[in-house]
């Protein structure tokens, strides 16, 4: 599970208390203003973005006072996830050994991942030649590579249209079941939340609530909430 | 039909300017190719020194540009106290008279220098600075800040999230410099250096102080020589054809590059934070920032040590020298200002068309060579030496005009994109679209543009040192002659002088810019 306890994060004037608990194996949508801290939370877990104060917990490890390649998560951002000039391969080598140099195990499995998201066939291509879906999904395929408990998406696939984005969304929602992996995702969309998240946690006025069950969250939503949806 | 999204502006006026640019520089460039031409034998000595100009050029773009790879990583890597002054230092020698970098450079690294002191202190001889060493030293000096400039703006070019991409992965120093550094390296790289070429290979002041002699004389310097010396026009001309043609094939070249990698679209602003690395990675950055912001703080800092006590002491001559140098470059701001804004418009609004190739046209052109065409092309009207000041400022305020409209015509874009369909709708008058919208926009790119401006025409030495004389000369000039007459005490003072003003300018004009400004 992940535990936020007594956190206070603080970039100049902006301050977002967190203290709550996530189960393992959850898959949770953060929604909210823009502007209110959606990507600040996920910045704190992935450890660009130091507490203030409060510490973060994942299972019984504090994970807050660790560097950011050493702890139990992956991150997928909107856009920029892969590099340019690295085939696709490379891109997914880079979650085993970032400086590329695999053996033949390793090797296999970058294959593996690969065809596990459907683009076997593709390899050798350097991301200028992928479509936009592609693309995500060998960020994505990294990602599993990767084996980590934690799964953090930044608003993923916005750039993509809605159809191209379903479609990567529930990709994500059955490799993150098959591996056990937690998910934080940011989205704007309430209709992304509804269809992947068991759990929601709205992001408002400083306060990252604690996290309610999607459904019931959204069939009656709390007056800021409200306000947010416009409903 | 009119274009009805944008309102009425200065592109008449912009085409007329442009086309003004062309006729006098292209004008000039026939003037001397006619003259040379026409007696066009190059000798062996012509040949060396187009060899030279050639090879010293090479040396200096290559060891600037491969000095400042690991000076711009130190830099992105470790903070210091007085962080922002270096960044500052790194833009400094840009405005910086040539002569008085000279001057600084020889005070550290010449014969009688800094370092030539310590060494013969311990019984080693001194360092021979002229020649090679000397002209590609004070070059590096120049040019090593540019280059890592150009470098900086490309690494703050990498997308943020593949920086932390890069930490979340684990990248170390040399997976950043493999994954991060090395694509912007190559797409930045070749740029930098043919513009590093570039500018060495028409450079005048530096050959003439630091080179010189049959085995050290750049194509620029052999034009003076054939000039001022023997008076052999012809030759001088024909000379100037070469340098022109080597000039025109740098251009060529840079256009061919790319200058921004695929792929690294986006901007942020947030500071790049590159992995740290461990102990022995500090330690190498730490000497590098000590080397490589020494080597580029102590020549200044020499001509503050050295020049001081002087300053006071300094004949009445060099004051007006002085004044005449402020008359020239306020003269030069004036002309720019008149050009720039129209030029800019018409650049702004067609994105592609003979205006363009006229703004760029005096990358090409060497000072020296066009101030050689003036002086063919008027001779036979009026004496060029009774007007080589206005000539000095008019050949400034061109060779500045690519960097003014650098910094001009993205914004002019910008406030035609964001407010021109609006100013339309209105029905705003053109002058009242100029005096509401443009202008106040534009202050802040005027005002570094006039600085900048100022600058290089206070510290010119071209023009002037070809058919200037003592009593009229510039202050540059009249450093010059000091040196030439082994005064380096009043030198030194006079650079000191020639320091201040140029600063002082510069910093009023970029200052008056962005003064109460509301963008």
């Amino acid at each position: 599970m992940l535990r936020f306890e007594n956190v206070l994060l603080q970039q100049g004037q902006f301050k977002l208390r967190v203290d709550w608990t996530l189960p393992r194996g959850a898959r949770l949508a953060v929604v909210g203003p823009s502007g209110a801290g959606k990507s600040t939370l996920l910045s704190a877990v992935a450890g660009f973005l130091d507490p203030y104060e409060g510490c973060i917990f994942w299972e019984t490890a504090r994970i807050d006072d660790q560097p950011p390649a050493k702890r139990p998560v992956t991150m997928l951002f909107q856009d920029h996830n892969l590099f340019g000039h690295l085939t696709a391969a490379q891109n997914v080598s880079l979650g085993l050994n970032p400086s590329l140099k695999l053996n033949a195990e390793q090797t296999q499995s970058v294959e593996g991942a690969l065809d596990r998201v459907g683009l076997g066939n593709y390899a050798d291509r350097r991301p200028a030649a992928l479509s936009g879906g592609q693309q995500g999904r060998v960020a994505l395929a990294r990602a599993l590579i990767r084996n980590r408990a934690l799964w953090l998406l930044d608003e993923p696939f916005s750039a993509l249209g809605p159809g191209l984005r379903r479609e990567m969304l529930s990709l994500v929602s059955e490799m993150a079941e098959n591996s056990g992996a937690t998910v934080l995702m940011v989205t704007h969309d309430p209709d992304d939340a509804v269809r992947f998240a068991d759990y929601t946690v709205f992001v408002n006025d400083g306060v990252a609530q604690a996290p309610k069950l999607t459904n019931e969250l959204f069939a009656d939503p709390p007056i800021e909430l409200r306000a947010y949806l416009g409903t | 039909m009119a274009d009805r999204t944008q309102p009425l502006s200065l592109v008449g006026a912009g085409k007329a300017a442009s086309a003004a640019l062309l006729v006098v520089i292209l004008g000039a460039l026939l003037a001397v190719a006619a003259t040379g031409t026409s007696t066009l034998r190059l000798g062996p000595s012509d040949w060396a020194a187009l060899r030279f100009t050639v090879l010293q050029a090479v040396l200096s773009a290559a060891i600037s540009v491969l000095l400042a790879i690991p000076l711009a990583r130190a830099l992105i890597r470790r903070r210091f106290p007085l962080y922002g002054l270096a960044i500052t230092l790194l833009g400094a020698p840009f405005l910086l008279p040539v002569l008085v970098a000279v001057l600084g450079v020889l005070a550290v690294f010449g014969r009688n220098g800094l370092i030539s002191q310590m060494m013969m202190s311990i019984g080693l001889p001194p360092i021979e600075i002229y020649g090679l060493q000397g002209v590609v030293l004070t070059h590096v000096f120049f040019n090593l800040p540019l280059a890592t400039r150009l470098i900086l703006q490309g690494w703050l070019s990498i997308p943020s999230e593949q920086v932390r991409l890069g930490h979340a992965l684990g990248f170390g120093p040399s997976e950043a410099a493999q994954h991060l550094e090395r694509p912007v390296l190559q797409a930045v790289l070749p740029g930098a250096f043919l513009v590093i070429f570039l500018i060495c290979s028409t450079s005048f002041a530096v050959a003439l102080t630091m080179g010189g002699g049959p085995r050290a004389t750049t194509l620029e310097l052999a034009i003076y020589q054939a000039f001022r010396f023997e008076f052999d026009l012809s030759r001088a001309a024909a000379l100037g054809a070469v340098q022109v043609a080597l000039c025109a094939v740098a251009v060529l070249a840079i256009r061919m590059v790319p200058t921004a990698p695929d792929g690294f679209g986006g901007l942020d602003a947030t500071r790049l934070q590159l992995p740290k690395g461990g102990k022995w990675v500090r330690a190498q950055d730490i000497a590098v920032l000590l080397l490589g912001l020494g080597f580029l703080l102590f020549p200044i800092l020499m001509i503050l040590v050295r020049g001081f006590p002087f300053v006071s002491n300094l004949p009445d001559t060099i004051w007006m020298a002085a004044l005449r140098s402020l008359c020239v470059a306020i003269v030069s701001v004036s002309i720019m200002l008149v050009l720039a804004l129209p030029i800019a418009t018409t650049l702004a609004r067609f994105p592609t068309g003979w205006p363009h190739f006229a703004a760029a046209l005096p990358i090409a052109v060497s000072p020296l060579v066009l101030g050689l065409g003036a002086f063919v092309g008027l001779r036979p009207w009026i004496d060029p030496g009774s007007v080589v000041l206005p000539l000095t400022a008019f050949v400034n305020a061109v060779m500045s005009l690519p960097f003014v409209l650098r910094s001009l015509v993205p914004e002019l874009r910008k406030v035609d994109a964001h407010h021109g369909r609006l100013a339309v709708a209105l029905g705003m008058s053109r002058s009242n679209w100029m005096r509401l919208i443009v202008l106040p926009r534009l202050r802040r790119a005027h005002g570094f543009g006039a600085g900048l401006t100022a600058a290089l025409s206070m510290g010119d030495l071209g023009v002037i040192a070809l058919f200037g004389s003592a009593d009229r000369g510039t202050l540059p000039l009249a450093i010059y002659q000091l040196m030439g007459s082994y005064q380096m005490d009043a030198a030194a003072g006079a650079a000191l002088v020639l320091m201040a003003l140029t600063l002082c300018i510069f910093w009023i004009f970029d200052r008056g810019g962005r003064f109460n400004a509301a963008v």
